[in-house]
């Protein structure tokens, strides 16, 4: 279920990037759940500049603590986190002037939840064709929620190799861990309850860099909301 | 997109969207036995049963390697040295196995139907691995992959299927197969081996080899059973390879960039020469590998024991 706006196509700017100038604050809207209709109200957090300064904070901050991007890769993690990544690393060029080797993971088989699900989600294809032994793996991804995506992409990673170290990045942390997980770099931090829902717009995905809440009706139960909207929980 | 199979008993009727699903993540599994750890954990906790009645080596290597790959737990059944030489019956002894717990079954047969039979009366997942002269699902989907890999589609293709088709459950598959994803289908053997009725399959039918041939980009010669000759069906093995023995001079009725695909083991020599065998044309052992993603890909589709969403 689509709950975003209709925005219109953004400008093509020199340097390959997008601009976008119009910022929608708060749109209601009329959602179908569990058949029946439920009022919902969603909310821009964060706009093209901030979604923009967030990802270039979160470049300088892993250059920072790592001192330099020599010993760097970078893990995008499907659907998503891999256009992070792939924003991350052109950050870091620009600041340093280093080709960060950049990856993508899907991180489906290494699901927790596969014997209790009746149908088994699309797989994506694992991109990772450089050695990370000894080096430091940064993990992206757009929202980190439960931790659960996270601890299936740990397991991965080591199943790749043995990087000196393992950091988090992500783009915004709604809280409600259900393992103890903890982002190393967080563009924002976002109070949500269990029944919102976060939506991370991209520039090559949706024309525009946002992200969304969508405040959760009142009795709608989050596990099915974040369900029947066709996300899984994160 | 929702994966809309519940057992994989043939790819008769199967939407071009599940084989599409088999074909991507295929694609995927075929990355994971690439990597440094061939091993990934999504099955596990998943028992898999190997109930095999007919001898085979390398179907059976396939999908068991593929369940150690995706860190199930396998069973392996075979009826020589089991309680089905003291004449238990088959329902029986899937009943007896059952009742250990097993959450999916890959069935050999030498009768059609029994998967199906299966499905009847056990509450296992079950994926056909050739049954009769009815269906092979998993070699046509690998066959398929390959074809795939190499071409980046199917769509628009020119597939021949060379030999036994009468007898063949990899001729079936494939046909089904590769019609639904668009590929267009032409078979070819001694007319004594070839199905009454095949047109209506809505395939090319030839008995001409050079005919067949011409103008396609894929060649899939099926394994000539000796035995056959034995039953009257053929004059001589020899006869056989004069008439329809893929050589290299016949290959250059292909299309150019063209692909000699062999589902094994081959008969060297009689359906296909070895220098065809080993040329660079030939995909034979990509198909091997293939066969394990594929595997893989179905066991990880069909092994779903929730419950539907809507139930």
């Amino acid at each position: 279920m689509k709950c975003s706006a209709q925005i219109e196509p953004p400008e093509k700017a020199q340097g390959g990037f997008f601009i976008y100038t119009a910022s929608n604050s708060t749109i209601s809207h009329i959602i179908h759940k569990r058949g029946g209709t439920l009022s919902s109200e969603t909310t821009e957090v964060m706009d093209q500049k901030k979604v923009q300064r967030a990802l270039m904070r979160i470049a300088h901050e892993i250059i920072e603590r790592n001192s330099g991007a020599e010993r760097i890769v970078i893990i995008g993690i499907k659907t998503r986190g891999d256009y992070l990544a792939d924003r991350v690393a052109e950050n870091i060029k620009k600041v340093e002037d280093v080709d960060v080797p950049v990856g993508y993971m899907d991180i489906t088989f290494y699901r927790d939840d596969v014997h209790t699900r009746f149908e088994q989600p699309e797989v994506h294809k694992t991109e990772i064709i450089f050695p990370i032994d000894g080096k430091v793996v940064i993990l992206v991804d757009d929202v980190l929620y439960t931790g659960r995506t996270i601890r299936a992409a740990l397991d991965q990673v080591i199943d790749f190799g043995r990087p000196k170290a393992i950091q988090l990045a992500v783009l915004v942390d709604r809280g409600h861990r259900e393992l103890p997980i903890k982002a190393d770099y967080v563009g924002k931090n976002i109070p949500t309850s269990l029944s919102d829902d976060v939506e991370v717009h991209i520039t090559p995905i949706h024309g525009e860099d946002s992200v969304l809440l969508l405040r959760g009706g009142i009795g709608s139960d989050s596990e099915s909301t974040g369900q029947k909207s066709g996300k899984k929980r994160r | 997109m929702a994966f809309g199979l519940k057992h994989l008993l043939g790819l008769e009727g199967v939407k071009r969207e599940d084989l599409e699903s088999i074909l991507n993540a295929a694609d995927s599994f075929r990355e994971v036995i690439d990597r440094p750890i061939k091993k990934v954990p999504t099955l596990r906790g998943v028992t898999v049963l190997n109930l095999f009645y007919e001898p085979s080596t390398r179907t059976k290597l396939s999908f068991e390697l593929a369940e150690k790959r995706l860190s199930a737990d396998v069973l392996n059944f075979a009826t020589k040295g089991s309680s089905v030489s003291k004449g238990e019956t088959f329902k029986d002894t899937v009943r007896n196995i059952e009742a250990m717990k097993i959450d999916m079954i890959v069935m050999r047969h030498n009768c059609s139907g029994a998967p199906k039979f299966l499905t009847e009366f056990s509450s296992s997942r079950v994926i056909n691995a050739g049954d009769g002269t009815h269906e092979h699902p998993t070699q046509a989907l690998l066959d398929m992959l390959s074809i795939r890999r190499k071409y980046g589609k199917l769509d628009g293709l020119r597939v021949v299927i060379v030999g036994d088709i009468l007898h063949s459950r990899v001729a079936r598959s494939n046909i089904w197969g590769l019609k639904t994803m668009g590929a267009s289908v032409a078979v070819c053997g001694p007319s004594t081996l070839l199905p009454v009725g095949a047109e209506k399959m809505g395939i090319d039918v030839f008995t001409d080899i050079n005919k067949a041939l011409d103008g396609a980009d894929v060649v899939n010669v099926l394994r000539l059973q000796l035995e056959r000759q034995q039953a009257g069906l053929l004059p001589s093995l020899r006869e056989y390879r004069n008439l329809f023995g893929i050589t290299r001079e016949r290959l250059r009725l292909l299309n150019k960039n063209y692909t000699v695909m062999h589902p094994g083991p081959i008969n060297r020599g009689i359906e296909l020469s070895s220098e065809v065998a080993d040329g660079d044309d030939s995909v034979i052992l990509d198909q091997v590998t293939n066969g394990v993603a594929v595997r893989m890909s179905v066991l990880y589709l069909l092994s779903g024991g929730g419950k539907k969403e809507d139930e």
